[in-house]
């Protein structure tokens, strides 16, 4: 290990593999544009000048860039406590679904009310959707990225059923499944004095700091790192695993679902919408998010500007469409191939970042944490580099 | 209500239960061979919509409904090999890499079908096929057996699965890899291989049952699956890593969508209370997730790459 350098040459190292991965994927974007024959500059300066090339452009990709902070956010916390939440998108429209009933509900409260109120809805409905697989990990030993899969599926239907039913406009003649306009003091204030830019990426970015205080200055936030380094050691120090585990999940899923809330308050129709999907409302932000929180190498911070990244991806992809005729579904075939890239990768780069030699050493994964932390008293924590994350 | 229980509607109702059953039972079955050797592989669905891409375009352009099959068993394949590059050789996050395999055939196969075809052309369906004799038998005949040669091979897999699995070397050698990978390679079992083999098979079984179902609906639109590859790795753990389990839950999700179909295509229920119905699978299925981590065990190296230790 020691002929790739120092630790500070062999960190640049594991950097460049993390922009190696997008600025690879990005290249065999060029080359599928240049298999529909489309000019693969012409599209690039396309989507720059659309994802970054004026101001407007760029608030749109700070509102894009929102509900994929706010997940990648929660996909943090929970990963940080080895705890894999793939129910970003159920969380998203719970938190959704709660904030709107509230909203619908709740007489008319003046906005320094009625806000908070809708937003901590938001935050309660995906935090339920979150404890649910939570405990249902720590109680019951049921395999995480399958429940949270599974009640994405619950959360779309309960979503249609309560749209198509008894959320539905009842103004609308054309049984549209979305709701009436919601009331106006909900409506997520407007900043900068443009029609469309809201506080919503404020209050991501206030979000993203907060899980760094959490997870790094508090009592609490060593607790979740500890049980993802080391379950066992966790125990015998005292830490009560499975409360922590559902904690995890619960965090995790109010960040999403709070990305939810946002996302109806901060719309143009001030509705909240189904096509019969989740993507439809979400526009996979659920998933797009774990992209976000991956590329930030797991940490808080560092998932702020790679959100805004990503949202510049996708709302250059829209700009790419217009100027070479290119759907823009060719995104998030992009990002599925940084992510395949940066998981694949991973092993590369946590060999680079091991500060010591590695004899044979028996690091799945999973577990992360090797038998020797352990033995050696608290695990190491102290470590939030970004690409050097044990996933 | 009592329209619904008249035979007609009854035999209608199990029929295409027992069809809409088929990519969720080929897609699952598959999979599970991954998991009974240790690996976890959450892509299906994205290698579902490539392959049903794949399979509509084929028929599109050829006419020929097994030129489409084929098309989706091959794309299935290739994601089966990329799957097993990332998940076997540079040993990545099981949790995490399919994601990105979902991604990518979300978009890409979105991608190819507003590019290539654009508006949603319908194309031919599986020819059906009356078993001889067997399709006379009053009320079951017509359940089970006037069905198109699909839904017979897929669940003819079943049993072969079942002989695999539990008769074969081959079989022993997917359990013990998937259960103590560290003692199968000290007899020999080349672990990785066989990982190797079992995903591209799950691939293999996912691109099938992506062209399987655009060919059955004879049509493809982007997210045509919407999540099936995923409820088909839940029915994995549902069937607790078993073919008969798995065939059941498929069957129950067929038989529950085609409940509902019909209920509403009859108009008993408002079209709001099918979606409540639609939700009670996938609630069942998390219940049974609870009652089989219970009372079976997953494989004891699901998720867990392989290395040889010193």
């Amino acid at each position: 290990m020691t002929s790739l350098g120092g630790i500070r040459q062999r960190r640049i190292i594991a950097y460049a593999v993390s922009i190696g991965s997008v600025l690879a994927a990005l290249l065999l974007g060029a080359l599928m544009l240049l298999a529909f024959s489309a000019s693969p500059l012409e599209g690039l300066r396309a989507m720059l000048s659309g994802a970054f090339g004026s101001w407007k452009a760029l608030t749109e990709t700070a509102l894009k860039a929102t509900p994929l902070l706010f997940v990648g956010v929660g996909i943090t916390i929970a990963f940080r406590a080895n705890v894999i939440n793939i129910g970003g998108e159920g969380q998203m429209v719970a938190g959704a679904l709660l904030s709107t009933i509230v909203a619908l509900n709740a007489p008319s409260l003046p906005a320094i009310v009625m806000l908070p109120l809708v937003l901590a809805a938001g935050i309660v409905g995906g935090a339920i959707w979150g404890a649910v697989p939570g405990a249902l990990k720590a109680y019951y030993g049921v395999n995480e990225i399958l429940s949270t899969i599974m009640l994405n599926v619950v959360a779309v239907q309960l979503m249609n059923y309560l749209l198509r039913g008894p959320l539905i406009d009842p103004n609308g003649a054309n049984l549209i499944p979305q709701t009436q306009r919601l009331t106006e003091s909900a409506d997520l204030p407007l900043l900068l004095g443009s029609g469309r830019f809201h506080i919503g990426p404020l209050l991501a970015v206030v979000a993203a700091i907060g899980a760094y205080i959490l997870l790094w200055r508090t009592p609490l936030g060593y607790r979740l790192r500890a049980v993802g380094q080391n379950t066992d050691a966790s125990r015998y120090a005292g830490i009560p695993v499975k409360r922590t585990i559902v904690l995890a999940l619960t965090l995790s899923g109010a960040m999403a679902g709070l990305a939810g809330a946002v996302l109806v308050f901060g719309s143009e129709s001030h509705r909240m919408i189904t096509d019969g999907s989740t993507a439809g409302f979400t526009g996979s932000a659920g998933f797009n998010g774990i992209v976000a929180a991956l590329f930030g190498g797991l940490h808080p911070l560092w998932t702020i500007p790679a959100s805004f990244l990503f949202g510049g991806l996708l709302v250059g992809g829209n700009s790419l469409q217009r100027a070479v005729q290119v759907p823009s579904a060719l995104i998030l075939a992009l990002n599925g191939i940084v992510v395949i890239f940066v998981v694949s990768t991973e092993r590369f780069r946590q060999r680079l970042l091991e500060r010591r030699p590695v004899v044979g050493e028996d690091t799945t994964p999973l577990t992360g944490a090797s038998a020797d932390t352990a033995a050696a008293g608290p695990p190491e924590l102290d470590s939030p580099d970004p690409p050097g994350v044990a996933l | 209500m009592s329209k619904f229980f008249t035979q007609a509607v009854l035999i209608a109702t199990v029929a295409s239960g027992i069809r809409l059953a088929v990519p969720l039972l080929i897609a699952s079955l598959g999979e599970m061979y991954g998991q009974r050797s240790g690996v976890l592989n959450l892509g299906v669905d994205g290698v579902m919509l490539l392959g049903a891409f794949g399979g509509y375009y084929a028929v599109l352009q050829s006419g020929n409904v097994w030129i489409g099959l084929l098309v989706g068993l091959l794309v299935g394949l290739l994601f089966g090999i990329l799957t097993a590059i990332m998940s076997v050789t540079l040993k990545a996050q099981q949790g995490i890499s399919g994601i990105g395999v979902y991604l990518f055939g979300l978009g890409f196969s979105d991608l190819l079908f507003q590019r290539w075809v654009g508006s949603p052309l319908p194309i031919a369906s599986f020819p059906k096929l009356d078993i001889p004799g067997l399709s006379d038998i009053p009320v079951v005949g017509e359940m089970l057996f006037r069905h198109s040669i699909i839904v017979y091979l897929a669940f003819a897999a079943v049993p072969i699965s079942i002989f695999i699995i539990n008769w074969t070397t081959f079989g022993m050698k997917i359990r013990a890899v998937g259960e103590n990978p560290e003692a199968a390679d000290s007899l020999g079992v080349n672990v990785n291989r066989i990982r190797y083999a079992t995903v591209m098979i799950g691939g293999t079984l996912a691109g099938i049952a992506g062209a399987a179902l655009a060919i059955d609906l004879k049509i493809f639109q982007g997210n045509l699956t919407n999540a099936a590859g995923f409820i088909a790795i839940a029915l994995v753990y549902f069937g607790a890593w078993r073919p008969l389990g798995v065939m059941a839950g498929a069957l129950l999700y067929g038989f529950v969508n085609s409940i509902v179909l019909q209920l509403k295509t009859i108009g008993v229920i408002p079209r709001s209370w099918s979606d409540i119905a639609a939700m009670a699978p996938a609630v069942v299925t998390i219940l049974a997730l609870v009652v089989v981590a219970q009372r079976f065990r997953a494989p004891t190296a699901l998720t867990k790459p392989f290395e040889r230790g010193s």
